[in-house]
Parts: structure tokens; C-alpha cells; sequence
């Protein structure tokens, strides 16, 4: 009989974990965030902020992709201008389910500073939005917890395919 | 679009009754006042039609024909070495005489002066573009364009340049409300979602300093939140947030303080 190194009885036992499909599954959704690179305004410096060294969000799992088809959720950092509004529908479109969007700073929320003509007053208006980061522009460690909070987010809800559509239309 | 109406006084009005009120002007001086200036009008008024010339902070105006321009801005280039169209836009006089003020600011870099040709134009014709002399005026005149609907006469691409092509309006012209007009306001909305979304969607809230702490649609109360669309009575449960839930999180360690070693060497 072979000899094996694990020892059951020490360890807390048998080197097995029990789970539900909906905690491994959103163990590894929260924890693989890849994010859209999607600096719009001076909100994107403070993203980037946020994906280089000293605030370093690959510790989250939070990796920047240039394209949508391989992004999780969109960080809409900085002034949308409704001459972008349909680009910014066609890239949510293209982003695989499940997707979250965190809307960065006054601009992406309700349009802020700019109460002009040409500035969508919120890109809540075009696509479905999860988290509001408050701040012109949020600092890196306001990122940091909102990508804290939307790992709990995810965390909370269900794993599988019925998942709720999150469509503004 | 707002129809026009004067607007001599309407907002000044609730702030001084000087009846004799004159606005501040620059003060003029003399072309004759700058030898290099004196030179390079008399050498214009030889070949063109000037209006009116004068010398304002140390920069030279002339006022000439609409006509002249193209020629004006060959002689000021090749002849008088103004090399450099710096700027060029147009000024909405409509309200005041139905004009539009089309200015071109020039740059000598061997005289070290700077002038500005000046002519007025009515609403809705056109100038002659300058773009085969100074490539600068390429991106301007469009720009002109987009922003006054004034169109530049030969220029090779006369279209929009920072709003989309399917706009309407000119935002740059007086009657144009900041806050855009109707196809402004719903412009994303009918572009993407057609104009059938717009009362899902709804208008823009305009009214930045709006707080309403009963409306769980849009903003939640930090600390106190709710589901989207739950009407809000006030007497919330307080909400604490947490970078994790209470019992932990699957195979994810809890920080714990005690726990972490803390460097405090410095040089380490």
C-alpha cells in the first residue's frame, strides 16, 4: 500500500473542500475581473493609477483588456459625449455575460461639470450601471473598493445562466 | 431653436439702472502710431479696399471687403511676411444686423507683430476658403462650420469636424441654449434606442444640485440602500458596508491585522 504524505487526520482533514457549484463558480468570477480599458477623460489616469504598481490591481485579479470580447466588466472612466453614447452601447454589447459596468467619477455618473449639449448626463442613460463611484476624479483606493464592492456583488448572486438580463430596454 | 429676440438688457438689468452705462472698451489707437503697422496698411491699401483700421492691444485690425480675403491673405503671406494664420473663427451678430463677424488672425514672426483681418458677411452666405494658403484653416474653416453653419467656398472637405455628421444645429450661435435643444437632449437616445425609448428612458435630470433622498432609482443613500425601486419611507435599516460578508468568503483569507508583520525598518 503506498504511502501517502497527507495526513487525514491533521490538516483539517481530508484535502477535499465541499462546496456549492454557485461558490466555486462566483469564487472564480470575483476573483478575475478583467476590466475594459476605458479611459474617457482625466478619470482614466486615476484608473491606470490603479492597474500599475503602487496601487496594483492585479492583486484582485483585475487585469486591463483592450477588447471587450475578453472584459468582464466596463469601468466607464471620464466624460461621455454623445457623440461616443453609441459606441460605448455597441462595446457593452460586445462584452460577454455576465458583465458589470462601474461608472467612474461625476462625469460618467450624471454628466457633472458639463451641463451641455453635448454631454450624456449620465451613461446610465445609454447601459445598465452597477456601482456609482463617487469623486472628480475618484481616487485609485475608491476604485479599489468598488472593485471590492462589486467582487461582493458578485459573491451574492447566483452563478447560473438564469441569470437576471440586465438591459435598460 | 429659440426664436430670436433682443437681448439688449434682459440679464443686466436686475443688476444696475445706470441708464448711462457704457461698456468698457478696449481703447484704440492710431495705425500711424507703429511704423511697421503704418507701412504694411499703406502697402494693403495700394491693392485692396480697406475699411477701417486701427490698433488695439498692440495688434493691428483691418476691416476689408468679404471679397478680398483670399487675395488679402496671399499678399499679407507672400509680400508681408505675415507666414502664420493663427486663428480664424466667426462672431454671431445676427440679433444686432443679421451678420456674422468673420476674423483671421495673422502672425509675423520676422516682424514679431501680430494683425487681424476682419469683414462682416450676412447670415447664410459663404467665404472663400483659405485653406490653399494656410493649411491651418483647413481644420478652422470646418470648425466654422460646425459651430456658425458658415460654409468656406473650394474647401476640399466641408463637413462637420467635432459633432457628429447627422447633427442638427450650430451650437457656437447665440440662439443656441446651452443645455442643447430637443434633438440635442434626445440625441443618444433616438440614435440608439429610437425615438419610441424616450419615455423609458426619459429626460435629462439638468438640475445639478438635485438631492431627493426618496428616489431609490438613481442614487442610493450611503449606508441605506435599498433595491432599485423600493419606496423609500425613512426609516431604513442602516446598511453597513464591508469589504466582505460576515462569514468569510470561500477560499479567500480574512486580513486579519494581527496577523501581518509590519516593517518598520525603512532601510531593511
Amino acid at each position: 500500500m503506498a504511502q501517502h504524505k497527507v495526513n487525514y487526520s491533521q490538516d483539517g482533514g481530508l484535502p477535499v473542500a465541499l462546496t456549492s457549484i454557485d461558490k466555486i463558480v462566483n469564487w472564480g468570477r470575483s476573483n478575475s475581473i478583467w476590466a475594459l480599458t476605458y479611459g474617457l477623460a482625466c478619470c482614466g489616469i486615476e484608473m491606470m493609477a490603479s492597474g500599475a504598481s503602487r496601487f496594483d490591481f492585479d492583486r484582485y485579479g483585475t487585469i486591463f483588456r483592450a477588447s471587450p470580447r475578453q472584459a468582464d466588466v466596463m469601468i466607464v472612466a471620464g466624460t461621455l459625449t454623445k457623440k461616443h453614447a453609441e459606441f460605448i452601447k455597441r462595446l457593452y454589447d460586445q462584452m460577454t455575460e455576465p458583465r458589470w459596468v462601474i461608472s467612474m467619477g461625476s462625469c460618467a455618473n450624471t454628466g457633472g461639470m458639463f451641463n451641455t449639449y453635448a454631454t450624456v448626463q449620465g451613461c446610465d442613460r445609454i447601459i445598465p450601471v452597477d456601482l456609482y463611484l463617487p469623486g472628480c476624479a475618484p481616487r485609485p483606493e475608491t476604485l479599489q473598493y468598488g472593485v471590492m464592492l462589486l467582487q461582493k456583488k458578485i459573491r451574492a448572486n447566483k452563478a447560473s445562466n438564469a441569470q437576471k438580463p440586465k438591459r435598460l430596454m | 431653436m429659440r426664436a430670436y429676440t433682443p437681448k439688449d438688457d434682459v440679464q443686466a438689468k436686475a443688476y444696475y439702472t445706470d441708464r448711462y452705462y457704457v461698456a468698457p472698451q478696449v481703447p484704440k489707437q492710431e495705425v500711424e502710431s507703429d511704423e511697421i503697422f503704418a507701412a504694411d496698411l499703406a502697402a494693403l491699401k495700394e491693392k485692396f479696399d480697406v475699411k477701417e483700421a486701427f490698433i488695439q492691444m498692440k495688434q493691428m485690425i483691418v476691416y476689408i471687403n468679404a471679397s478680398d480675403i483670399y487675395g488679402v491673405l496671399e499678399f499679407l503671406r507672400d509680400e508681408l511676411t505675415y507666414t502664420q494664420l493663427s486663428e480664424m473663427s466667426a462672431i454671431d451678430w445676427l440679433a444686432k444686423d443679421n451678420t456674422f463677424e468673420i476674423f483671421y488672425q495673422m502672425l509675423s514672426m520676422t516682424k514679431r507683430k501680430r494683425l487681424r483681418i476682419k469683414f462682416f458677411i450676412n447670415n447664410g452666405d459663404a467665404v472663400d476658403s483659405v485653406e490653399s494658403l494656410f493649411r491651418s484653416a483647413d481644420w478652422s474653416e470646418r470648425e466654422m462650420f460646425d459651430m456658425f453653419g458658415i460654409e468656406a467656398n473650394n474647401h476640399p472637405f466641408m463637413k462637420r469636424i467635432l459633432l457628429p455628421y447627422d447633427w442638427q444645429g450650430n451650437p457656437l450661435l447665440k440662439t443656441y441654449p446651452l443645455e442643447g435643444d430637443e434633438f440635442a437632449a434626445w440625441y443618444e437616445v433616438d440614435k440608439i434606442y429610437g425615438k419610441e425609448a424616450r419615455d423609458v428612458i426619459g429626460p435629462e435630470i439638468r438640475d445639478t444640485a438635485r438631492v431627493d433622498r426618496y428616489d431609490s432609482e438613481r442614487f442610493a443613500r450611503l449606508g441605506f440602500e435599498v433595491p432599485k425601486g423600493t419606496k423609500i419611507t425613512g426609516n431604513e435599516e442602516p446598511n453597513k458596508q464591508d469589504y466582505q460578508e460576515e462569514g468569510g468568503v470561500f477560499l479567500v483569507k480574512k486580513f486579519t491585522k494581527d496577523a501581518s508583520k509590519i516593517i518598520d525598518d525603512p532601510q531593511r
